[in-house]
């Protein structure tokens, strides 16, 4: 028997219900009005009265409605079917919910319930499996699915059946176990997880250090982000976040990517939608949305929905690294998030943190940025979460709650700046601000020497030296006039212009230039080394300019030029020439 | 609002502030309508019994033991063909002096469109204005602010839009609009001819503040019975978001919520946001385009009110005056529209992206070579050429006095890229160079 309680008070999108019986925090719990049931999670008690926040509109709702706690807190379902798939901030598949109008109180299975899966037994009988083991798997958009013995199952059982190969729906029972006591437990292919709650069904977490590829120069070359790592992204509105964080999800060589879109644009999700379904992910030749599942909770969507749905991308991410497989979780943005929290705490009448957000914030974010990683699972393969955050700073001040408490956390930062978007300096990613922690691992080092070469990370530190460098000079240059400085100031100043222009900036909606695989980052780090390293001879600084536009416009041709065609190599070849005639001796 | 039979009538008032009266009542919803002494309220609080008011017009003079009748509903708006060419204030209520339109009641502030329900926008809307057609393309279903000081002409470039873009519906929504506003706009659409093609709800700036937090909703509840169910391409007109924030916050204040930023409420992201996201484009071909206008305090945007529009908006509209040519701009540094990627070069021609990225930052140039003037430094031949085509360039394009179509603003930019640059200072694909570029005659 479901315990029952009555609403007794509402405030906008809080409702007090009155109940006699034992109540969770962060329960769920159903109000009737009108023939819908409104989803909410119970979020404060006092004593007999419930606060609950109502995951919908709450008008028309009236006192005296009847409440029906569900005994346990918000939970997603986890199985096969959940790639290419749709899904609103609470797991609902919006596919299936008719109109074109969101209803209230409408809720839709994320799973399918009649598609047969074609399933091939890993685990044997009579094998000692925890929670996480591989059992089984099944084929999910040519990926290997694996059948796991449910996260909540604590303690060891032993594997008495499996069933034999074969084709199954998600609810049939494909194995029992027993546990200690020799009971007997079915296992489906489908189980569930409370979302706040992190699956540790892996058996340790070491430090990342494969570099993830994203095809985005100044991330790859500049500032890496590794299998398993953290990044954020903050930018003021209109220096290209969006932009930027596409270009990621869709260029990265991940196994499954994960896109919560947490109180954005809803025609940003549409795009997403309209497009991958036709691009081509870069790395296995199918099609981008069959490895992808996107989360969309927009910014119209109910706020409270909101805070739910980076915990629902979430921890559909820890069910695929489970797996094995390489996750990549994009979060646009986790402003919005916090936003959420602040008007939550803001109805509960709690005492307001910084900038009227609550003060347990700083806990909140970096337990979330946490729950990502790079694991070795208990069968010894490793799986990763590779978590991304977009960051909407108010008024593009860094200095607020947000960006401040995810710093602390993220390890890599990618500032993004109004100067260079104002100047279409794209990706406006500021190259001297934003870092990569993962550049300073011996681990990583060591990776990316044998992977690339043994001086690329000198190169990289060298390419940085440079760009603050031309950056000083640039401002001295600015208060002393163009003649007020010397000639060397003026190549030194160019050189660092070159690598802004050659290797930093990238043009996303250019079918070449937007994705740049590793070996030709490589090339294009290589030349620019070689240049930056050339002594030229210079009459005065206008030469100096002409010049280095001459190079810096036949190295962005190359650019856009397929990689060793005919075309890149017309363009290589006049770039030499160009540099024999300047080179000094 | 005529009281009904079976209506109870509460006469005992417990509480009054500023804006809200509190009594104690039985079996009410939550977001119903009221009447206190006749004036239009809506429930934002239940406790128990105790309800708590809003009363839009404000409390003033309202007794103790005045009337209290509840509507058992939500604001709503009769919707239907009739809405056409009239004028409404924030209530529904015609303010023209025409008879009470006849149509489908619906509740106004209705749910969102299901994300998966929508297409991709990838219609350009035409304004003939270069510096928003060329540089900051609209397409319908788009949702764009001008971000403009109080003294700056918006609402002259916002009706230029209005009446050049071909769209079948116009809905203009004037919050806190001054009266002379009001008639300008009635005024020019009406020379237009266009006024059977507009629907108007406005609140005048001697209208009660906190009335206005209904015209938005009125507006585009409108809007959806157009684009739904007529399949027609409908664009909303919202002047001034700034003032519709500002009766947010006088209503939060009143309501004892903690004030975030710039004593905006905690919520002002989610309730602009709730306004602008209901652009759409259906795919039945119907589609809500909306372009508001955001004023700024001496161009500060990083206000909340700016500052939140803009993570929502799909870009904004910056209008400058330019000194050195004595016009009115669209600034090209900081104006954008997101969603021009879906048409430039696609819809318009090919060279439409790289020609506008290449202009635009050869005028940056300029505004480099300018500081440097200002500061007393010489000039390169660089700088002055860069400076010379910032002058055509600004004059000929940005200004928003120019109405021409896209290939002609293309050929126009050729034109002055080639009279003071050379092919390699404009860093463009050598294909399109060897194209379009105009050698000197």
């Amino acid at each position: 028997m479901a315990t029952k309680g009555t609403v007794k008070g509402i405030i906008s999108n809080l409702v007090i219900v009155g109940v006699d019986e034992p109540i969770s925090q962060n329960e769920i719990c159903y109000i009737t009005t009108n023939e819908t049931r409104l989803m909410a999670e119970v979020i404060k008690i006092i004593g007999k009265e419930v606060y609950v926040q109502v995951f919908e509109s709450t008008r028309g709702l009236k006192v005296g409605a009847e409440v029906e706690f569900a005994g346990h807190m918000l939970e997603v379902v986890l199985g096969p079917g959940l790639l290419s798939r749709n899904l609103d901030g609470l797991q609902n598949d919006l596919d299936k919910m008719e109109g074109v109008f969101l209803k209230r109180g409408q809720y839709t299975y994320p799973l399918d319930e009649e598609t047969l899966w074609e399933f091939v037994p890993l685990a044997k009988e009579g094998d000692t499996v925890t929670a996480g083991d591989w059992l089984g798997q099944v084929d999910e958009n040519f990926q290997p699915h694996k059948i796991m013995v449910p996260f909540k199952m604590t303690g060891s059982y032993t594997l008495k059946s499996i069933a034999p190969a074969g084709r199954y729906t998600v609810n049939e029972t494909i194995a029992v176990v027993t546990d200690e006591e020799n009971a007997e437990l079915p296992i489906t292919m489908v189980q569930r997880w409370p979302v706040k709650k992190s699956v540790m069904a892996y058996r340790e977490k070491p430090r990342p250090f494969k570099l993830l590829e994203t095809g985005v120069r100044v991330i790859d070359t500049a500032n890496p982000i590794v299998e398993g790592g953290t990044g954020f992204i903050p930018g003021a509105f209109g220096t290209g976040k969006t932009v930027l964080q596409h270009a990621i999800s869709k260029q990265a060589e991940a196994d499954i990517v994960v896109m919560a879109a947490c109180g954005e644009r809803a025609n940003e999700v549409v795009e997403i939608f309209t497009e991958f379904p036709h691009l081509v992910d870069p790395h296995t030749g199918r099609k981008l949305m069959e490895r992808t599942i996107i989360i969309a909770n927009t910014s119209n969507m109910p706020v409270a929905a909101r805070e739910a749905s980076v915990y629902t991308a979430m921890t559909i991410s820890e069910y695929y690294r489970s797996m094995g497989l390489k996750v990549l979780l994009m979060a646009d943005s986790t402003s919005r998030w916090a936003q959420a929290l602040r008007e939550q705490s803001n109805r509960l009448e709690e005492l307001p943190g910084p900038d009227a957000f609550p003060m347990d914030l700083s806990a909140i974010i970096s337990n979330f940025y946490g729950r990502a990683g790079y694991v070795i699972l208990n069968n010894n393969q490793t799986g990763s979460i590779t978590f991304i955050g977009t960051v909407s700073p108010a008024g593009g001040n860094l200095k607020e709650p947000v960006t401040e408490n995810t710093k602390k956390v993220a390890r890599c930062f990618y500032a993004l700046e109004q100067e260079r978007a104002d100047k279409k300096r794209y990706p406006a990613v500021n190259p001297i601000d934003s870092y990569s922690k993962y550049l300073e691992y011996p681990e990583f080092e060591k990776y990316i020497s044998k992977l690339i070469s043994e001086d690329w990370i000198d190169h990289v530190n060298e390419i940085k030296t440079r760009m603050q460098r031309g950056k000083e000079i640039s401002e001295q240059i600015n208060i002393l006039g163009d003649d007020g400085v010397p000639l060397d100031y003026h190549i030194t100043f160019w050189k660092s212009e070159l690598i802004d222009f050659v290797l930093l900036q990238q043009d996303a909606f250019d079918d070449v230039d937007s994705v740049t695989p590793i070996e030709r980052q490589k090339n294009i780090m290589d030349n620019i080394i070689h240049l930056c390293r050339m002594e030229f001879k210079f009459a005065n600084f206008t030469e100096v300019m002409d010049y280095f536009k001459k190079i810096i416009n036949l190295m962005k041709q190359m650019n856009y030029a397929v990689f060793q065609s005919e075309e890149y190599h017309g363009y290589e070849k006049q770039l030499n020439m160009l540099v024999n005639e300047r080179k000094s001796a | 609002m005529a009281t009904k039979a079976f209506q109870k009538i509460y006469t005992q008032i417990t509480q009054i502030t500023k804006a809200t009266c509190s009594l104690k009542a039985r079996e009410v919803g939550y977001d119903e309508l009221a009447t206190v002494n006749g004036r239009l309220a809506q429930v934002v609080k239940i406790i128990g019994e105790n309800i708590t008011l809003q009363v839009f017009s404000g409390t003033e003079g309202i007794p103790t033991n005045a009337e209290v009748v509840f509507l058992g509903k939500a604001p709503t708006l009769k919707v239907g063909d009739q809405l056409a060419g009239r004028f409404f204030n924030a209530l529904g209520k015609p303010i023209d002096g025409g008879p009470v339109p006849e149509g489908k009641e619906v509740e106004i502030g209705g749910p969102s469109v299901n994300p998966v329900r929508r297409k991709q926008p990838s219609e350009l809307i035409a304004t003939g204005i270069a510096g928003i057609d060329l540089n900051n393309t609209l397409v319908s279903g788009q949702k764009i602010p001008f971000f403009a000081d109080p003294d700056q002409p918006y609402n002259v470039v916002m009706a230029n839009v209005a009446l050049r873009a071909k769209t079948d519906k116009i809905i203009l929504g004037g919050m806190g609009l001054a009266n002379d506003d009001y008639l300008y706009f009635k005024n020019v659409f009406s020379n237009a001819g266009a006024l059977d093609r507009i629907v108007s709800f406005v609140n005048t700036a001697e209208n009660p503040p906190v009335e206005r937090l209904l015209i938005p909703d009125m507006a585009l509840t409108a809007a959806e019975y157009f684009a739904v169910e007529k399949n027609e391409k409908v664009l909303v007109l919202l002047t001034d978001m700034s003032s519709y924030a500002d009766a947010l916050s006088i209503v939060s204040n009143r309501m004892d919520q903690i004030p975030s930023k710039d004593s905006m409420p905690g919520s002002l992201y989610s309730d602009l946001a709730k306004i602008y996201e209901k652009a759409v484009q259906f795919p039945s071909g119907g589609s809500i385009t909306i372009i508001a206008v955001t004023t700024l305090s001496g161009g500060d945007i990083t206000h909340a009110v700016p500052d939140n529009t803009g993570y929502i908006t799909e870009g904004q509209l910056y209008l400058r005056r330019d000194s050195d040519v004595g016009k009115v701009i669209i600034d090209p540094f900081r104006s954008l529209s997101r969603l021009k990627q879906l048409v430039i070069g696609k819809k318009t021609r090919e060279d439409h992206p790289q020609v506008m990225n290449a202009a635009v930052r050869l005028y940056a140039d300029a505004a480099n070579a300018k500081t440097k003037q200002e500061n007393g430094f010489d000039l390169t031949h660089y700088d002055e050429r860069a400076l010379a085509f910032a002058k055509d360039y600004s004059r000929h394009i940005l200004a928003i006095d120019v109405n021409i179509d896209t290939t002609e603003m293309l050929d126009k930019t050729w034109n002055l890229l080639s009279t003071h640059f050379r092919p390699e200072e404009v860093n463009i694909k050598h294909t399109l160079i060897e194209k379009y570029w105009k050698e000197d005659e």
